[in-house]
Protein backbone atom coordinates (compact mmCIF):
# COMPACT_ATOMS: atom_id res chain seq x y z
CA UNK A 1 0.00 0.00 0.00
CA UNK A 2 1.11 3.31 -0.64
CA UNK A 3 2.72 4.96 2.25
CA UNK A 4 3.18 8.64 1.14
CA UNK A 5 -0.30 11.12 -0.14
CA UNK A 6 0.66 14.81 -1.46
CA UNK A 7 -1.46 17.02 -0.93
CA UNK A 8 -2.33 19.78 -3.03
CA UNK A 9 -3.70 23.14 -0.83
CA UNK A 10 -4.88 26.92 -1.25
CA UNK A 11 -1.95 27.53 0.92
CA UNK A 12 0.67 25.34 -0.27
CA UNK A 13 2.20 21.48 -0.71
CA UNK A 14 1.81 18.89 1.95
CA UNK A 15 4.04 15.46 1.60
CA UNK A 16 2.51 12.90 4.21
CA UNK A 17 3.82 9.62 5.23
CA UNK A 18 2.48 7.21 6.98
CA UNK A 19 4.48 5.90 10.18
CA UNK A 20 3.90 3.56 13.31
CA UNK A 21 2.33 6.60 14.66
CA UNK A 22 -0.22 6.95 12.04
CA UNK A 23 0.03 9.56 9.26
CA UNK A 24 1.47 13.04 9.65
CA UNK A 25 3.21 16.05 7.31
CA UNK A 26 6.69 14.93 6.62
CA UNK A 27 7.71 17.59 4.39
CA UNK A 28 5.85 21.32 3.05
CA UNK A 29 6.40 23.47 0.22
CA UNK A 30 5.43 26.77 -1.21
CA UNK A 31 3.57 27.81 1.82
CA UNK A 32 1.27 30.98 1.16
CA UNK A 33 0.98 29.64 -2.52
CA UNK A 34 -2.41 27.86 -3.63
CA UNK A 35 -0.86 24.87 -5.22
CA UNK A 36 -3.52 23.70 -7.88
CA UNK A 37 -2.34 20.12 -9.14
CA UNK A 38 0.38 17.88 -7.98
CA UNK A 39 2.09 15.18 -9.42
CA UNK A 40 4.73 12.58 -8.41
CA UNK A 41 5.96 10.57 -11.77
CA UNK A 42 6.37 7.17 -11.08
CA UNK A 43 8.94 6.50 -13.52
CA UNK A 44 11.67 8.81 -12.84
CA UNK A 45 10.52 10.11 -9.47
CA UNK A 46 9.97 13.51 -10.42
CA UNK A 47 7.78 15.71 -8.39
CA UNK A 48 5.52 18.92 -9.95
CA UNK A 49 3.39 21.42 -8.17
CA UNK A 50 1.39 23.98 -9.99
CA UNK A 51 1.09 26.84 -8.46
CA UNK A 52 -1.78 29.42 -9.12
CA UNK A 53 -0.25 32.87 -7.64
CA UNK A 54 -3.64 35.19 -7.63
CA UNK A 55 -1.38 37.92 -9.16
CA UNK A 56 1.81 36.80 -10.95
CA UNK A 57 0.32 33.97 -12.94
CA UNK A 58 0.61 30.58 -12.99
CA UNK A 59 3.57 28.63 -12.38
CA UNK A 60 4.92 25.29 -12.62
CA UNK A 61 7.86 23.67 -10.31
CA UNK A 62 9.80 20.99 -10.29
CA UNK A 63 11.84 18.80 -7.71
CA UNK A 64 14.73 16.26 -9.15
CA UNK A 65 15.48 15.37 -5.24
CA UNK A 66 11.86 13.99 -4.16
CA UNK A 67 11.01 17.32 -2.63
CA UNK A 68 14.14 18.88 -1.15
CA UNK A 69 14.34 21.64 -3.59
CA UNK A 70 12.39 22.55 -6.32
CA UNK A 71 13.09 24.55 -9.39
CA UNK A 72 10.43 26.84 -11.61
CA UNK A 73 10.40 25.17 -15.08
CA UNK A 74 8.60 25.92 -18.21
CA UNK A 75 4.45 26.37 -17.53
CA UNK A 76 2.34 25.50 -20.33
CA UNK A 77 1.69 28.88 -22.49
CA UNK A 78 -0.92 30.41 -25.09
CA UNK A 79 1.66 32.94 -26.42
CA UNK A 80 0.96 33.92 -29.67
CA UNK A 81 -2.58 32.42 -30.21
CA UNK A 82 -5.28 34.67 -31.27
CA UNK A 83 -8.67 34.94 -29.80
CA UNK A 84 -11.31 37.83 -28.18
CA UNK A 85 -9.55 37.77 -25.72
CA UNK A 86 -6.29 36.34 -26.43
CA UNK A 87 -6.32 33.45 -24.27
CA UNK A 88 -3.39 33.30 -21.33
CA UNK A 89 -2.81 30.40 -18.82
CA UNK A 90 -5.14 30.51 -15.92
CA UNK A 91 -4.97 27.55 -14.35
CA UNK A 92 -2.70 24.24 -14.42
CA UNK A 93 -6.37 21.76 -13.51
CA UNK A 94 -4.77 18.35 -14.25
CA UNK A 95 -1.34 17.13 -14.78
CA UNK A 96 -0.61 13.96 -15.59
CA UNK A 97 2.56 11.22 -16.92
CA UNK A 98 2.66 8.94 -19.98
CA UNK A 99 3.35 5.38 -19.69
CA UNK A 100 6.88 4.02 -18.89
CA UNK A 101 7.69 3.29 -22.58
CA UNK A 102 7.13 7.08 -23.17
CA UNK A 103 9.68 8.17 -20.94
CA UNK A 104 9.59 12.29 -20.26
CA UNK A 105 6.07 12.74 -21.74
CA UNK A 106 3.39 14.65 -19.38
CA UNK A 107 0.04 15.89 -19.98
CA UNK A 108 -1.51 19.28 -18.76
CA UNK A 109 -4.63 20.13 -18.83
CA UNK A 110 -5.64 23.81 -18.00
CA UNK A 111 -8.07 26.52 -18.02
CA UNK A 112 -8.94 28.22 -20.59
CA UNK A 113 -9.41 24.74 -22.25
CA UNK A 114 -5.60 24.29 -23.96
CA UNK A 115 -4.55 20.49 -23.32
CA UNK A 116 -0.63 21.07 -23.19
CA UNK A 117 1.86 18.29 -24.24
CA UNK A 118 5.59 18.08 -22.85
CA UNK A 119 7.84 15.46 -24.17
CA UNK A 120 11.12 16.69 -22.02
CA UNK A 121 9.81 16.11 -18.20
CA UNK A 122 7.77 19.70 -18.52
CA UNK A 123 10.89 21.40 -19.53
CA UNK A 124 8.86 23.10 -22.42
CA UNK A 125 5.48 22.37 -23.67
CA UNK A 126 3.42 22.08 -26.63
CA UNK A 127 -0.31 23.31 -27.41
CA UNK A 128 -2.24 20.49 -29.05
CA UNK A 129 -3.58 22.33 -31.50
CA UNK A 130 -5.57 19.73 -32.89
CA UNK A 131 -7.75 19.67 -29.88
CA UNK A 132 -7.75 23.47 -29.60
CA UNK A 133 -8.52 23.53 -32.71
CA UNK A 134 -11.93 21.49 -32.92
CA UNK A 135 -14.95 23.29 -34.25
CA UNK A 136 -16.55 22.24 -31.22
CA UNK A 137 -15.08 23.96 -28.89
CA UNK A 138 -16.69 26.93 -29.87
CA UNK A 139 -19.45 25.40 -27.80
CA UNK A 140 -17.35 25.18 -24.57
CA UNK A 141 -17.99 27.02 -21.76
CA UNK A 142 -17.00 27.74 -18.31
CA UNK A 143 -17.73 25.06 -15.28
CA UNK A 144 -16.84 26.23 -11.83
CA UNK A 145 -14.42 28.94 -13.73
CA UNK A 146 -15.07 31.56 -16.28
CA UNK A 147 -13.55 29.53 -18.82
CA UNK A 148 -13.29 26.42 -19.44
CA UNK A 149 -11.00 23.89 -18.49
CA UNK A 150 -9.24 20.56 -18.84
CA UNK A 151 -9.57 18.65 -15.46
CA UNK A 152 -8.79 14.77 -16.40
CA UNK A 153 -6.30 13.00 -18.63
CA UNK A 154 -6.83 9.25 -18.55
CA UNK A 155 -3.73 7.93 -20.53
CA UNK A 156 -4.99 4.38 -21.41
CA UNK A 157 -2.41 1.85 -18.72
CA UNK A 158 -2.40 -0.11 -22.09
CA UNK A 159 -1.40 2.18 -24.56
CA UNK A 160 -0.18 5.91 -24.46
CA UNK A 161 -1.39 6.49 -27.55
CA UNK A 162 -4.60 6.39 -26.08
CA UNK A 163 -5.74 9.44 -24.01
CA UNK A 164 -9.20 10.36 -22.73
CA UNK A 165 -9.73 13.83 -21.49
CA UNK A 166 -12.83 15.72 -19.87
CA UNK A 167 -13.86 19.56 -19.92
CA UNK A 168 -16.14 21.43 -17.79
CA UNK A 169 -17.66 22.25 -19.82
CA UNK A 170 -16.44 20.32 -23.12
CA UNK A 171 -17.69 17.21 -22.58
CA UNK A 172 -15.31 14.13 -23.40
CA UNK A 173 -12.78 13.68 -25.78
CA UNK A 174 -10.07 11.02 -26.58
CA UNK A 175 -7.22 10.35 -28.80
CA UNK A 176 -6.22 7.15 -30.48
CA UNK A 177 -3.12 8.84 -31.53
CA UNK A 178 -1.04 10.74 -29.00
CA UNK A 179 -2.98 13.71 -29.72
CA UNK A 180 -2.89 14.09 -33.33
CA UNK A 181 -6.20 13.88 -33.82
CA UNK A 182 -9.53 14.41 -31.14
CA UNK A 183 -12.88 12.31 -31.48
CA UNK A 184 -15.50 14.17 -29.08
CA UNK A 185 -17.00 10.77 -27.02
CA UNK A 186 -20.01 10.88 -24.32
CA UNK A 187 -23.14 9.59 -26.06
CA UNK A 188 -25.56 9.10 -22.65
CA UNK A 189 -24.27 12.19 -21.31
CA UNK A 190 -26.69 14.62 -20.27
CA UNK A 191 -27.07 18.02 -19.06
CA UNK A 192 -29.58 19.48 -16.73
CA UNK A 193 -28.19 22.45 -16.85
CA UNK A 194 -29.42 23.09 -20.51
CA UNK A 195 -32.53 23.84 -23.01
CA UNK A 196 -34.00 20.50 -23.52
CA UNK A 197 -32.70 20.53 -26.93
CA UNK A 198 -29.32 20.92 -25.89
CA UNK A 199 -28.99 18.72 -23.41
CA UNK A 200 -27.60 16.02 -25.50
CA UNK A 201 -25.24 17.52 -26.83
CA UNK A 202 -22.11 16.23 -25.80
CA UNK A 203 -19.77 18.96 -26.57
CA UNK A 204 -21.05 20.94 -23.42
CA UNK A 205 -21.53 18.16 -21.37
CA UNK A 206 -19.59 19.00 -17.38
CA UNK A 207 -18.09 15.51 -16.42
CA UNK A 208 -16.53 17.28 -12.91
CA UNK A 209 -14.18 14.06 -12.90
CA UNK A 210 -12.98 11.10 -15.46
CA UNK A 211 -11.28 8.46 -13.91
CA UNK A 212 -9.93 4.91 -15.86
CA UNK A 213 -10.05 1.51 -14.10
CA UNK A 214 -6.27 0.75 -14.51
CA UNK A 215 -7.09 -3.22 -14.52
CA UNK A 216 -9.82 -2.49 -17.09
CA UNK A 217 -9.16 0.24 -19.14
CA UNK A 218 -12.44 0.04 -21.22
CA UNK A 219 -14.51 0.66 -17.68
CA UNK A 220 -14.54 4.65 -17.35
CA UNK A 221 -16.70 6.83 -14.26
CA UNK A 222 -17.59 10.14 -14.55
CA UNK A 223 -18.88 12.09 -11.64
CA UNK A 224 -21.11 14.68 -13.80
CA UNK A 225 -22.45 18.28 -12.86
CA UNK A 226 -26.04 16.26 -12.69
CA UNK A 227 -25.05 12.71 -12.18
CA UNK A 228 -22.88 9.77 -12.11
CA UNK A 229 -22.15 7.82 -14.88
CA UNK A 230 -20.00 4.53 -15.83
CA UNK A 231 -18.74 3.87 -19.26
CA UNK A 232 -18.04 -0.29 -19.65
CA UNK A 233 -16.10 -0.26 -22.92
CA UNK A 234 -14.62 3.42 -23.49
CA UNK A 235 -15.66 6.58 -23.40
CA UNK A 236 -17.96 6.36 -26.13
CA UNK A 237 -21.10 5.60 -24.25
CA UNK A 238 -22.54 6.08 -20.47
CA UNK A 239 -24.73 4.74 -18.40
CA UNK A 240 -26.25 6.67 -15.70
CA UNK A 241 -26.17 5.23 -12.25
CA UNK A 242 -27.74 6.43 -9.06
CA UNK A 243 -27.50 5.57 -5.15
CA UNK A 244 -30.82 4.95 -3.96
CA UNK A 245 -30.07 6.98 -0.45
CA UNK A 246 -27.64 9.69 -1.31
CA UNK A 247 -27.18 12.62 -3.59
CA UNK A 248 -25.96 12.05 -6.91
CA UNK A 249 -24.53 15.71 -6.90
CA UNK A 250 -20.54 16.14 -6.17
CA UNK A 251 -17.25 16.63 -7.94
CA UNK A 252 -14.97 13.19 -6.87
CA UNK A 253 -15.02 10.07 -8.48
CA UNK A 254 -12.28 7.43 -7.64
CA UNK A 255 -11.69 4.07 -10.03
CA UNK A 256 -10.64 0.79 -7.77
CA UNK A 257 -7.78 -0.19 -9.16
CA UNK A 258 -8.15 -3.87 -9.38
CA UNK A 259 -12.02 -4.38 -9.76
CA UNK A 260 -14.20 -2.70 -12.78
CA UNK A 261 -17.21 -2.77 -10.44
CA UNK A 262 -15.77 -1.01 -7.99
CA UNK A 263 -15.60 3.00 -7.26
CA UNK A 264 -16.05 5.68 -4.89
CA UNK A 265 -17.64 8.98 -4.78
CA UNK A 266 -18.15 11.92 -2.20
CA UNK A 267 -21.59 13.62 -2.84
CA UNK A 268 -22.70 16.80 -1.66
CA UNK A 269 -26.30 17.86 -1.85
CA UNK A 270 -27.11 19.30 -4.80
CA UNK A 271 -25.24 22.48 -7.60
CA UNK A 272 -27.22 24.78 -5.56
CA UNK A 273 -26.43 24.02 -2.11
CA UNK A 274 -22.78 22.26 -2.13
CA UNK A 275 -22.71 21.04 0.73
CA UNK A 276 -23.07 17.46 2.60
CA UNK A 277 -26.91 16.71 3.07
CA UNK A 278 -27.82 17.19 6.64
CA UNK A 279 -24.41 18.20 7.42
CA UNK A 280 -23.16 14.26 6.99
CA UNK A 281 -19.63 13.41 5.06
CA UNK A 282 -20.93 10.57 3.30
CA UNK A 283 -19.02 8.16 0.69
CA UNK A 284 -20.82 5.68 -1.61
CA UNK A 285 -19.26 3.17 -2.98
CA UNK A 286 -20.35 0.95 -5.46
CA UNK A 287 -19.27 -2.34 -5.93
CA UNK A 288 -21.33 -3.61 -9.01
CA UNK A 289 -21.14 -1.53 -11.20
CA UNK A 290 -23.34 1.44 -10.11
CA UNK A 291 -26.38 -1.11 -10.15
CA UNK A 292 -26.12 -0.29 -6.20
CA UNK A 293 -24.58 1.99 -3.56
CA UNK A 294 -23.35 1.92 0.20
CA UNK A 295 -23.11 4.93 2.22
CA UNK A 296 -19.94 4.86 4.14
CA UNK A 297 -20.18 6.74 7.24
CA UNK A 298 -17.79 5.85 10.27
CA UNK A 299 -15.53 7.93 11.30
CA UNK A 300 -16.64 10.64 9.07
CA UNK A 301 -18.80 13.54 11.34
CA UNK A 302 -22.83 13.53 11.21
CA UNK A 303 -23.65 16.26 12.21
CA UNK A 304 -22.61 19.98 11.53
CA UNK A 305 -20.02 19.48 8.91
CA UNK A 306 -19.86 21.67 5.66
CA UNK A 307 -16.89 20.29 4.01
CA UNK A 308 -17.30 20.43 0.00
CA UNK A 309 -14.86 18.15 -1.67
CA UNK A 310 -13.59 19.25 -4.59
CA UNK A 311 -12.65 16.67 -8.21
CA UNK A 312 -9.02 15.93 -7.28
CA UNK A 313 -9.65 15.71 -3.53
CA UNK A 314 -10.25 11.58 -3.46
CA UNK A 315 -7.49 8.94 -4.36
CA UNK A 316 -7.60 5.69 -3.73
CA UNK A 317 -3.99 3.78 -3.75
CA UNK A 318 -2.64 0.81 -6.41
CA UNK A 319 -4.42 -1.69 -4.02
CA UNK A 320 -7.44 -0.46 -3.60
CA UNK A 321 -7.89 -0.56 0.40
CA UNK A 322 -6.18 3.15 1.20
CA UNK A 323 -7.93 5.86 0.23
CA UNK A 324 -8.31 9.30 1.16
CA UNK A 325 -10.45 12.42 1.24
CA UNK A 326 -9.52 16.42 2.04
CA UNK A 327 -11.98 18.84 1.84
CA UNK A 328 -12.51 22.79 1.49
CA UNK A 329 -12.83 23.50 5.43
CA UNK A 330 -8.82 21.63 5.41
CA UNK A 331 -9.98 17.86 6.59
CA UNK A 332 -8.24 15.34 5.49
CA UNK A 333 -9.75 11.81 6.24
CA UNK A 334 -7.82 8.15 5.30
CA UNK A 335 -9.44 5.07 5.06
CA UNK A 336 -7.36 1.99 5.39
CA UNK A 337 -10.28 -0.74 4.53
CA UNK A 338 -11.77 0.65 0.86
CA UNK A 339 -13.60 3.28 2.90
CA UNK A 340 -15.49 1.23 5.35
CA UNK A 341 -13.95 3.35 8.24
CA UNK A 342 -12.39 6.74 8.24
CA UNK A 343 -9.81 8.72 10.44
CA UNK A 344 -9.14 12.00 10.69
CA UNK A 345 -5.51 12.58 9.80
CA UNK A 346 -5.78 16.65 9.97
CA UNK A 347 -8.34 19.06 10.80
CA UNK A 348 -6.34 22.57 10.27
CA UNK A 349 -5.02 22.01 6.87
CA UNK A 350 -5.78 25.17 4.38
CA UNK A 351 -8.74 24.40 1.72
CA UNK A 352 -7.86 20.87 0.17
CA UNK A 353 -7.41 20.66 -4.12
CA UNK A 354 -5.72 17.52 -4.42
CA UNK A 355 -4.74 14.46 -2.93
CA UNK A 356 -2.41 11.91 -4.51
CA UNK A 357 -0.89 8.52 -3.37
CA UNK A 358 2.32 8.21 -4.37
CA UNK B 1 16.66 57.35 -16.07
CA UNK B 2 12.79 56.41 -14.80
CA UNK B 3 13.11 54.20 -11.68
CA UNK B 4 11.20 51.11 -11.47
CA UNK B 5 10.16 49.21 -8.01
CA UNK B 6 8.88 46.48 -7.68
CA UNK B 7 6.34 44.96 -4.93
CA UNK B 8 8.22 43.07 -2.20
CA UNK B 9 6.86 40.36 -2.76
CA UNK B 10 8.74 39.61 -6.20
CA UNK B 11 12.26 40.32 -4.37
CA UNK B 12 13.33 37.01 -4.85
CA UNK B 13 12.59 36.88 -8.81
CA UNK B 14 13.23 40.94 -9.65
CA UNK B 15 15.52 43.76 -8.79
CA UNK B 16 16.50 43.98 -4.82
CA UNK B 17 16.17 47.92 -4.95
CA UNK B 18 14.65 50.56 -7.05
CA UNK B 19 16.13 50.29 -10.20
CA UNK B 20 17.15 53.13 -12.82
CA UNK B 21 16.21 51.52 -16.22
CA UNK B 22 16.54 53.67 -19.96
CA UNK B 23 13.41 53.87 -21.56
CA UNK B 24 10.83 56.52 -22.79
CA UNK B 25 8.02 54.42 -22.25
CA UNK B 26 6.87 52.03 -19.50
CA UNK B 27 7.13 49.08 -21.73
CA UNK B 28 10.55 49.99 -22.64
CA UNK B 29 11.43 50.39 -19.20
CA UNK B 30 9.94 46.90 -17.99
CA UNK B 31 11.76 45.54 -20.78
CA UNK B 32 15.34 46.92 -19.47
CA UNK B 33 14.40 45.23 -16.02
CA UNK B 34 12.90 41.76 -17.96
CA UNK B 35 16.77 41.77 -19.92
CA UNK B 36 18.55 41.35 -16.88
CA UNK B 37 15.64 39.19 -14.99
CA UNK B 38 13.75 37.10 -17.24
CA UNK B 39 11.67 34.78 -15.28
CA UNK B 40 9.95 38.47 -13.71
CA UNK B 41 8.45 38.90 -16.71
CA UNK B 42 6.42 36.17 -16.36
CA UNK B 43 5.29 37.65 -13.34
CA UNK B 44 4.12 40.62 -14.19
CA UNK B 45 2.81 40.01 -18.14
CA UNK B 46 0.35 37.12 -19.04
CA UNK B 47 0.50 34.94 -21.87
CA UNK B 48 -0.31 38.19 -24.36
CA UNK B 49 1.84 40.34 -23.10
CA UNK B 50 -0.31 42.32 -21.15
CA UNK B 51 -0.36 43.25 -17.72
CA UNK B 52 -1.89 40.30 -15.82
CA UNK B 53 -5.47 40.77 -14.49
CA UNK B 54 -4.64 41.83 -10.91
CA UNK B 55 -1.20 43.70 -11.54
CA UNK B 56 -1.69 46.95 -10.79
CA UNK B 57 1.03 49.91 -12.30
CA UNK B 58 1.40 53.54 -10.76
CA UNK B 59 3.76 56.06 -12.87
CA UNK B 60 4.52 59.40 -10.87
CA UNK B 61 1.77 58.44 -8.45
CA UNK B 62 -0.93 57.52 -10.91
CA UNK B 63 -2.56 54.47 -11.10
CA UNK B 64 -3.05 53.45 -14.63
CA UNK B 65 -5.29 51.28 -16.80
CA UNK B 66 -4.03 48.09 -17.72
CA UNK B 67 -5.32 48.42 -20.89
CA UNK B 68 -2.68 51.20 -21.91
CA UNK B 69 -0.19 51.82 -19.58
CA UNK B 70 2.60 50.18 -21.36
CA UNK B 71 2.19 52.32 -24.08
CA UNK B 72 2.54 55.29 -21.72
CA UNK B 73 4.99 58.06 -22.16
CA UNK B 74 7.47 58.32 -19.28
CA UNK B 75 10.32 60.96 -18.60
CA UNK B 76 13.72 60.26 -16.99
CA UNK B 77 12.38 61.61 -13.47
CA UNK B 78 9.72 59.39 -14.14
CA UNK B 79 8.65 56.83 -10.86
CA UNK B 80 6.99 53.56 -11.73
CA UNK B 81 5.78 50.94 -9.11
CA UNK B 82 4.73 47.50 -10.25
CA UNK B 83 2.50 46.41 -7.34
CA UNK B 84 -0.39 43.34 -6.50
CA UNK B 85 -3.67 44.61 -7.03
CA UNK B 86 -5.62 43.70 -3.84
CA UNK B 87 -8.39 42.81 -5.67
CA UNK B 88 -6.38 39.00 -6.69
CA UNK B 89 -5.74 36.35 -4.95
CA UNK B 90 -8.48 34.01 -4.33
CA UNK B 91 -7.27 31.14 -6.33
CA UNK B 92 -10.33 29.21 -5.41
CA UNK B 93 -10.98 27.21 -8.64
CA UNK B 94 -13.05 23.54 -7.53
Amino acid sequence: MSERLLVASRKGLFDMTRTAAGWSIARSAFLGSPVSMCLRDPRDGGLYAALDHGHFGVKLHRSDDDGASWQEIAAPSYVGLEGDPAPSLKLIWALEPSLADHPGVLWAGTIPGGLFKSTNRGASWSLVTSLWDAPERAQWMGGGADQPGIHSVCVDPANAQHVAIAVSCGGVWETHDGGESWQLAGKGLWAEFMPPDQRDNPAIQDPHRLVQCPADPRVYWIQHHNGMFRAADGVGLWDEIKPADAPNFGFAVAAHPRDSQTAWFVPALDDAARYPQDGRVIVTRTRDGGRSFEVLTQGLPQSDAYDLFYRHSLDVDETGTRLAIGSTTGNLWLSENGGDAWTLVNAHLPPIYAVRFC
Amino acid sequence: MPRVTFTAHLAAIGPPDDTPVPGATVKAALDAVFADYPRLEGYILDDQSRPRHHIVIFVDGARCSNDNVLQMAVAPSSEIFVLQALSGGRGESS
